[in-house]
């Protein structure tokens, strides 16, 4: 285990940086946290949803008169009553539409058919079951490689003119190029990898309260979101609120992992709902209608080409993925990217030529798509490169790390420009690798796993090395919706040296008000014990676009370090007033101004502070008060990247495997708490060993979920992981005002490729060269049998 | 928050109580005691019961684990955890101790109980297989008395028991033979899943030959509480390595199940047999210097 190395507070030296405990744990460990269910209004009525059983019906009749008739019942909608108002279809974060409530069919089982309102959330519920739907059963589209078949069923019938469940086609890359490498590539390997359909499944489900005050015409918000800002936004856009009369709260989240980044039917339904009623009305989906009907990450249906000379020198890398959207595009990327970051599927090598297509389908399953740490795809994009940088390595009897490390971009090619326009800002690989290597002593893993050979265990070692793009991004290219992908933060300090900083982005368990307490106060010298951030309410914080794809710390991070070096700037006049010394002679130190020279004569920020507030005359053309505002727009992405190393044990009878180790050396530029990074590393690494062995959201022929439940979808506990072993590189970002770089789903990305190499490493003497996940005992055994078609 | 349909609730305070109030409401009431099963179900509104009757406060009387000379006699009220942690039971029987640490998780075994485990019939249920190779005996009483109904009868299908409407189950008897032992293995996806398969065996050993041998098996198929063919195939045999694989292979014909999301039909006959294999094979290595 990790030691904490606790900062007293108010220690005479300023903190900044370093290990601290998190300022937000006092409140949350003790449960009083303050959750959007945690919300209880006056008159605060409950709504309960109805949802589709099937997958896909023509909806012929719905009968109300009975749940309306539940004396506890204050309102019943659906989709009809919505589409007079013009409300039953909602913009996606993709510019698709989804059905707010169905109004003509029902495209997903677990789709929002209609709402109830009522006094208690019990009666809500039995509410429900007094509607009568009538349905007229329709053929479904559950395999999304017959969706595009010709007399396939179509999804999509409300699109005008569509008569295919096609979405869109992608393509990146110089194909001509790509296809001549292969052309004269020695070697050539090609395999078919399906990344299944997983779901981020929060500890806290997906819900809201809305609060309109029809005599001001206001609404007030309190939602489970990741965006508080550019929700705001959407709803003055789709209920034609005026923006300045709706502010949206994001209280504490429980979790997130870009499940809470869509605006969900729900969210519209309560706010509907508040407005028909004019009382507040509280939503919270249960545990099933979270995992049932909300975002899901992956489905990605990948074919991986790799070209490389005899002697194990990569030439090119080619693609083709079929992805499921679900029944509407709501992927939540860059509006330019519509398979996300998927193009920096070349990885950390550095290759002639390079090639990816993307098609995407519509089918009768939840819609959703980017979720569930996977910085826009690039969860898929690793997956692929290092799975079929492994399977190069099986053909040409290499060692996987040896045919890494001779085809890793090296430091003095940085910044790099991939073959996919990518520019990567900086890095140095190969320590980091070695430093992977030398935690996990891999020379003696591959010693042990030859003797275990020899005996009939299968021990697996798994390598990946990967570099993520996060901090989307600069607004030349990069919006959602139209609104550009910059982050405000403002900083204020009060008299006594005190400071509130006010940020965009939304934490959801990630640490950010110690995190964004200690980069100001790095910057500015004032203890992070001193310094509140707010965060999470419109009304009191600056417009920016939320956290998600690890762009809290690249964006709003470097908004705060910039918010906080205006505001030194300011003070630095204002000490020179004090000092009676020229600007230019002053010198900074943590904390303080002092004359060059003469470290005698200085004064503290805290002195400052007061001064900018106090009497007196301040420098000439200088304001009273001492704080700042920025809106950052980033010049590029940072690119962190990794080295893990993962070992397994496999039961060559039950095919059970088990992690014995998991070695992950994270480089992520500089480093603000060295604590906060191990957890988000650790959590995500628990996220990869589930993806990787348990994890799916599976559909039955009928297009049944059969993920529906904790006890269908199986998340990992402590006893599926071993003890992390983590290590550190630090190669700054040179862009990034303090070199940071985001980190948060490096370890979603980077591990699932790391298991899966392992299993299939310790399958070798089956001569099995790749298994698709969730390696399950079952999976593995079928690997072991030479079935590559699992039933599930 | 997943929410129940509203029902009427009632406490028993004896037995006589509990089934008095069971015929008196008739097939819309349920007994509850852990829940763990009952109440998700109710939750999930699967389930149209009208009337509760809690017996947890019947622990007293039917909490009992009754060691004696040649029998062991379980009350149906005794908890998960409480088979778990009875040292005396671990000597007797090893196989619930096995069983036990890997069932669910602290939380279900704090609350849940080996009646309602086997009442609830459920063909992944660990308990039923284990009871079934220990040739156990269920007690239940009704309005007119008590009838003992063995573990090979009682289970008359999945979520379907011996035990009538008005009656309920109030302990479970387990012979127990000189030169017993027993042992029990499951392969689960993850730790506090249901079973993809499991497998309980009890042998007696004497001489150096089995005299009895039992195995139950969860999850792979609606009824596999107990492996007919089995134990006259291994009666009077010497343990041997080419035993245990001839017993693997009745046990992997004798089971019947189906491609899910726990893992394919094939998959799991083939963990029938090699469970059974690992646990005759460690029942066995639990007998010696027993007889």
């Amino acid at each position: 285990m990790t030691a904490v190395e606790e900062t007293p507070a108010g220690t005479a030296e300023p903190v900044g940086h370093g290990r601290m405990l998190r300022k937000e744990d006092p409140r949350l460990v003790r449960g009083r946290g303050r959750f959007v269910d945690d919300v209880q209004l006056q008159g605060m009525l409950h709504l309960a949803i109805l949802r589709a059983p099937m997958a896909h019906a023509r909806i012929v009749s719905i009968d109300t008169a009975a749940a309306e008739a539940h004396p506890k019942v204050k309102a019943v909608v659906t989709g009809e009553a919505l589409a007079e108002k013009g409300l039953a279809w909602m913009p996606t974060l993709s510019n698709d539409v989804q059905a707010v409530l169905a109004t003509d069919k029902v495209r997903f089982q677990g789709q929002e058919v209609a709402f109830v309102v009522a006094e208690d959330h019990y009666s809500a519920r039995d509410a429900l079951e007094l509607i009568d739907v009538e349905y007229d059963m329709l053929d479904p589209v559950v395999d999304a490689r017959r969706a595009l078949e010709p007399g396939s069923p179509v999804v999509r019938d409300d699109l005008d003119g569509k008569d295919d469940n096609h979405v869109f086609d992608w393509e990146t890359g110089d194909r001509a190029a790509t296809d001549a490498v292969f052309e004269r590539a020695d070697v050539v390997v090609s395999e078919d990898l399906v990344y299944p359909r997983v779901h981020p499944a929060p500890m806290e489900t997906c819900g809201a309260v809305a609060d309109f005050d029809s005599v001001e015409g206001r609404l007030t918000l309190w939602s489970t979101t990741q965006a508080p800002h550019a929700h705001r936004t959407l709803y003055a856009m789709v209920a034609g609120l005026p923006e300045h009369k709706i502010r949206v709260v994001a209280p504490d989240i429980g979790g997130g992992f870009g499940n809470k980044v869509p605006i969900y039917p729900g969210y519209v339904c309560a706010i509907v709902a508040s407005l028909v009623v004019g009382r507040p009305v509280k939503w919270m989906e249960d545990r099933s209608e979270n995992l049932v009907s909300t975002g899901f990450a992956r489905d990605y249906i990948m074919r991986g080409e790799i070209a490389a000379t005899r002697d194990g020198r990569i030439l090119g890398i080619r693609t083709n993925v079929l992805a499921d959207h679900g029944a509407f595009n709501a992927q939540a990327a860059p509006s330019k990217y519509p398979a996300g970051f998927f193009g920096v599927f070349t990885g950390s090598y550095d290759i002639e030529a390079a090639h990816a297509e993307v098609t995407a389908v519509y089918t009768n399953k939840a819609p959703g798509g980017v979720a569930y740490a996977c910085s826009f795809r690039i969860t898929e994009a690793v997956y692929l490169v290092e799975r079929i940088v492994d399977c190069l390595a099986h053909e040409l009897e290499m060692d996987p790390v040896a045919l890494r490390s001779k085809n890793l971009i090296r430091p003095e090619q940085f910044p790099y420009t991939t073959r996919t326009g990518w520019v990567y800002d900086s890095g140095d690989y190969e320590p980091t690798l070695r430093e992977a290597l030398r935690i996990s002593g891999y020379d003696e893993l591959r010693k042990e796993q030859e003797e275990r050979r020899a005996r009939g265990e299968l021990m697996g070692i798994g390598v990946s090395f990967f570099t993520e793009a996060v901090g989307a991004g600069p607004r030349k290219n990069m919006d959602i919706l139209g609104l550009g992908m910059a982050d405000g933060c403002e900083l204020r300090v009060h008299p006594t040296g005190k400071a509130v900083v006010r940020l965009s982005v939304q934490t959801q368990g990630q640490g950010h008000e110690t995190t964004f307490a200690q980069i100001v106060a790095e910057e500015i010298g004032i203890p992070p014990q001193d310094i509140d951030v707010l965060h999470g309410d419109t009304d009191n914080t600056p417009f920016g676009l939320g956290t998600y794809g690890s762009r809290s710390t690249p964006v709003s991070g470097a908004a705060a370090a910039l918010v906080a070096r205006k505001v030194r700037d300011k003070a630095r006049i204002i000490a020179s007033g004090m000092l009676e010394a020229n600007v230019t002679d002053l010198e900074w130190t943590k904390g303080a101004f002092a004359v060059k020279g003469d470290p005698d004569r200085s004064v503290t920020i805290q002195e400052i502070a007061l001064r900018a507030h106090g009497a007196g005359d301040l420098p000439d053309g200088i304001e009273g008060g001492l704080e700042a505002q920025v809106c950052y727009n980033p010049e590029n992405l940072t690119y962190p990247h990794g080295a893990y190393v993962c070992v397994v044990d496999v039961d060559p009878d039950t095919a059970q495997v088990s992690v014995r180790r998991f070695v992950a050396v994270d480089d992520c530029g500089t480093r603000i708490n060295p604590m906060i990074i191990e957890g988000q590393v650790h959590g995500g690494l628990a996220d990869g060993v589930g993806m990787a062995l348990m994890e799916m959201i599976p559909f039955d022929e009928e297009g049944n979920c059969l993920g529906g439940s904790f006890m269908d979808y199986l998340l990992p506990t402590a006893l599926e992981v071993p003890d992390w072993e983590t290590g550190h590189t630090v190669t700054p970002s040179p862009h990034h005002p303090i070199g940071a770089k985001g980190v948060g789903e490096s370890a979603t990305v980077g591990s699932p490729p790391a298991v899966v190499n392992a299993v299939v490493d310790a399958l070798k003497p089956f001569g099995v060269r790749h298994a698709d996940m969730p390696l399950t005992p079952s999976r593995v055994w079928d690997a072991m049998r030479g079935r590559a078609t699992p039933s599930f | 928050m997943q929410v129940p349909a509203p029902f009427e609730y009632e406490r028993a305070t004896s037995v006589d109580h509990a089934i008095g109030l069971l015929g008196r409401l008739g097939g819309s009431a349920r007994l509850v005691a852990g829940g763990h099963s009952l109440l998700p179900m109710m939750k999930l509104r699967l389930t149209d019961l009208e009337y509760l009757i809690d017996i947890n406060d019947l622990h007293a009387d039917l909490g009992h684990v009754r060691v004696e000379r040649d029998e062991v006699r379980i009350g149906a009220m005794v908890r998960h955890r409480e088979l778990l942690e009875s040292a005396e039971l671990a000597r007797a029987l090893p196989v619930f101790a096995e069983a036990e640490r890997v069932i669910a998780d602290p939380v279900v075994r704090n609350r849940g109980t080996i009646g309602g485990s086997l009442c609830q019939a459920d063909p992944s249920e660990d308990l039923s297989a284990v009871c079934g190779a220990l040739d156990a005996v269920c007690v239940i009483r009704g309005a007119d008395g008590e009838r003992l109904v063995p573990m090979d009868g009682f289970h008359r299908g999945p979520y379907e028991t011996a035990v009538g409407p008005d009656e309920m189950l109030t302990e479970v008897r387990i012979p127990l033979h000189p030169g017993g032992s027993s042992a029990f293995e499951k392969v689960e996806r993850r730790a506090g899943d249901w079973a993809v398969a499991s497998v309980a065996a009890a042998v007696q050993v004497e001489d150096g030959l089995i005299t009895g041998a039992r195995v139950g098996m969860a999850a792979v198929g609606p009824d596999t509480v107990t492996v007919p063919g089995l134990s006259e195939a291994l009666r009077g045999q010497r343990p041997s390595e080419e035993l245990y694989t001839h017993a693997a292979e009745i046990a992997a014909r004798a089971c019947d199940p189906a491609t899910d999301t726990r893992g394919s039909a094939d998959y799991k006959r083939h963990l029938a047999g090699e469970l059974t294999r690992r646990t005759l094979r460690r029942a066995v290595a639990g007998t010696e210097g027993k007889a």
